[in-house]
């Protein structure tokens, strides 16, 4: 059976819109694997079903980032993390109101959501991360 | 020990699986009989087709007995990005600078490693009959266009949609591996900097060399911050360049050198795009796959290396190569510089040529200059930082943030 909607990187930011992540859940080997797709990043196998993601992780890794590209010039020094939510499954995003020599691998972070969708393609919210 | 079937097998997957394999002899894949490379830098007024000339000229003056036009009979040019100069198609303009028209050419991509899988298809289409001698290489020109158009196209290489739509810049994809590297095996900033002082030594030595220009750790430490724990220093330079081999097979190569290089094993993986999706973002899986196939393939181990060009993109990139490579345990690259194995004059010198840190790193030339830089230590032609007695070489050159990983191994012919 066809997920509705169509496990996708538009249908994911879609999600983010209503404040959700979203990943698929493998009926196989039971692993997550975001972004959505059709064929599971992990075994290969086809019978997925949509998952929430928990609204919380762990920071894996994460640097600050000085020289950003011109859209992002005017947030610079910011920190990127990579977090890993309970599942396994991971996604990197900008950790935001943690001062810089707080960062630690292993911390626990929060999603949150834009509210505001941009006019033009990529019509995607960003999500974020911060402290609980 | 890597096994293959017997070419003559017409047959179908499901048949081949109960034919009796036989062993792969080392018997090189392909042989390189001539190379060359542009001067590295800043090459204000020279366009990616032009500096592709200068590479390609070298490589022919090399090999007098080759006449190019008569000759060779395929191109194959690694190119990563169409934006510096507005120009896509850029196989046949090559092919037409280079005096070779019509010969059939190829343009490959994949990233930093757009002209180690241009040689990956070179070998193909040597190993394979269809083609006797090639000229493979790669080019990029960069400088043309500010910094920070030149990162951003770099940055194409991340994964759109969740990195680069988060702010991940390509130094800041680095820099997470760095930072988990450190925190699980104690690497240090000051090991990371010892890469880039010792690669900026070679470059002094290597008149190519974008930079000539010795530095130290106090520098490396003290240099402006691009995405921590990785600094300016700590960053390979954006520059303009090519470089480009003549390859044939070993029997054809005697006709046209005393000195060929074999080249006598190749592996090539991948990893996921983005650096996020990988269970271990502290090693680098596709090029430990890579390797991994060729040393089978070539009957090598990586203590029998002579010298090696790694892709030191960021000089974590040159300590996880170390680990990925097996030139050290993993979690023991930092120890490694340290211990001062890999500079020259060490058990495995790396990055001779000054690396991507000090020779530059115009990205789709970075491949097969690394090859280059072997070819040259193998025959005895590396000047002032020749490898006394090299014979065999190793050169690793991953695109994007390791996503493809590229590994071959070379053998002094006699």
């Amino acid at each position: 059976m066809p997920l509705t909607p169509p496990p996708t990187i538009e249908s994911f930011y879609r999600f983010c819109a209503e404040k959700k992540l979203m990943g698929v859940i493998c009926a196989k080997c039971k692993k997550v694997t975001v972004p959505p797709r059709v064929i599971c990043s992990h075994c290969g196998n086809t019978d997925l079903s949509w998952t929430e993601l928990p609204s919380r992780g762990r920071l894996v890794t994460y640097t600050v980032i000085h020289v950003a590209p011109p859209q992002f010039e005017a947030f610079a020094p910011y920190a990127i993390g990579v977090v890993e939510f309970a599942e396994g499954a991971r996604l990197p995003g900008m950790v935001k109101n943690v001062k810089f020599e707080n960062l630690k691998i292993g911390m626990e972070l929060q999603t949150e959501f834009e509210t505001r969708i941009p006019n033009e393609w990529p019509q995607w919210p960003r999500y974020s991360f911060r402290e609980p | 020990m890597r096994r293959v079937f017997r070419r003559s097998d017409n047959l179908g997957r499901a048949q081949r699986s109960i034919i009796e394999p036989v062993k792969v002899m080392t018997k090189p894949l392909a042989t390189i009989v001539s190379a060359g490379v542009s001067k590295f830098g800043a090459r204000s007024g020279m366009y990616a087709r032009e500096l592709f000339v200068e590479a390609a000229q070298e490589a022919f003056e090399r090999c007098p007995n080759l006449s190019p036009k008569k000759h060779i009979d395929g191109l194959f040019v690694g190119q990563m990005s169409e934006s510096y100069e507005h120009q896509a198609h850029v196989a046949p303009m090559i092919a037409d600078w280079v005096g070779l028209l019509p010969v059939p050419a190829f343009r490959t991509e994949a990233a930093c490693a757009s002209s180690g899988i241009a040689m990956r298809c070179a070998i193909f289409a040597i190993k394979s009959g269809m083609h006797d001698i090639v000229l493979v290489g790669g080019v990029e020109k960069m400088t043309n266009r500010p910094t920070s158009a030149a990162t951003e196209y770099l940055g194409m290489a991340s994964d759109f949609p969740f990195e680069q739509w988060h702010g991940v810049t390509f130094p800041g994809i680095f820099a997470m591996m760095a930072t988990a590297h450190m925190a699980k095996y104690g690497t240090t900033e000051e090991q990371l900097a010892k890469v880039a002082v010792k690669n900026h030594e070679n470059g002094v030595l290597n008149p190519k060399a974008h930079l000539q220009r010795k530095i130290t750790v106090g520098d490396v430490l003290a240099s402006r911050p691009v995405a921590w724990p990785l600094k300016l220093y700590d960053c390979s330079l954006i520059s303009d360049g090519a470089s480009c081999l003549v390859l044939t097979n070993p029997k054809l190569a005697k006709k046209f050198t005393d000195t060929p290089v074999h080249i006598v094993g190749s592996g090539h993986a991948q990893d996921t795009l983005g650096l996020f999706e990988r269970d271990d973002i502290t090693s680098m899986n596709a090029t430990k796959l890579a390797a991994k196939d060729a040393y089978e393939m070539g009957k090598i181990n990586a203590k029998d290396i002579d010298v090696a060009e790694v892709h030191d993109c960021f000089t974590i990139a040159e300590i996880m190569a170390y680990e990925a490579l097996g030139f050290c345990k993993q979690g023991a690259g930092g120890k490694l510089i340290d211990d001062g194995v890999t500079n020259l004059g060490g058990k495995i010198p790396v990055n001779t040529s000054g690396g991507l840190k000090a020779k530059g790193h115009p990205v789709g030339a970075t491949g097969t200059a690394q090859a280059s830089e072997i070819y040259l230590q193998l025959t005895g032609q590396a000047g002032k930082r020749q490898v006394e007695g090299a014979e065999i070489g190793l050169t690793q050159n991953i695109g994007g943030s390791a996503s493809t990983a590229v590994v071959q191994l070379y053998r002094r012919g006699d």
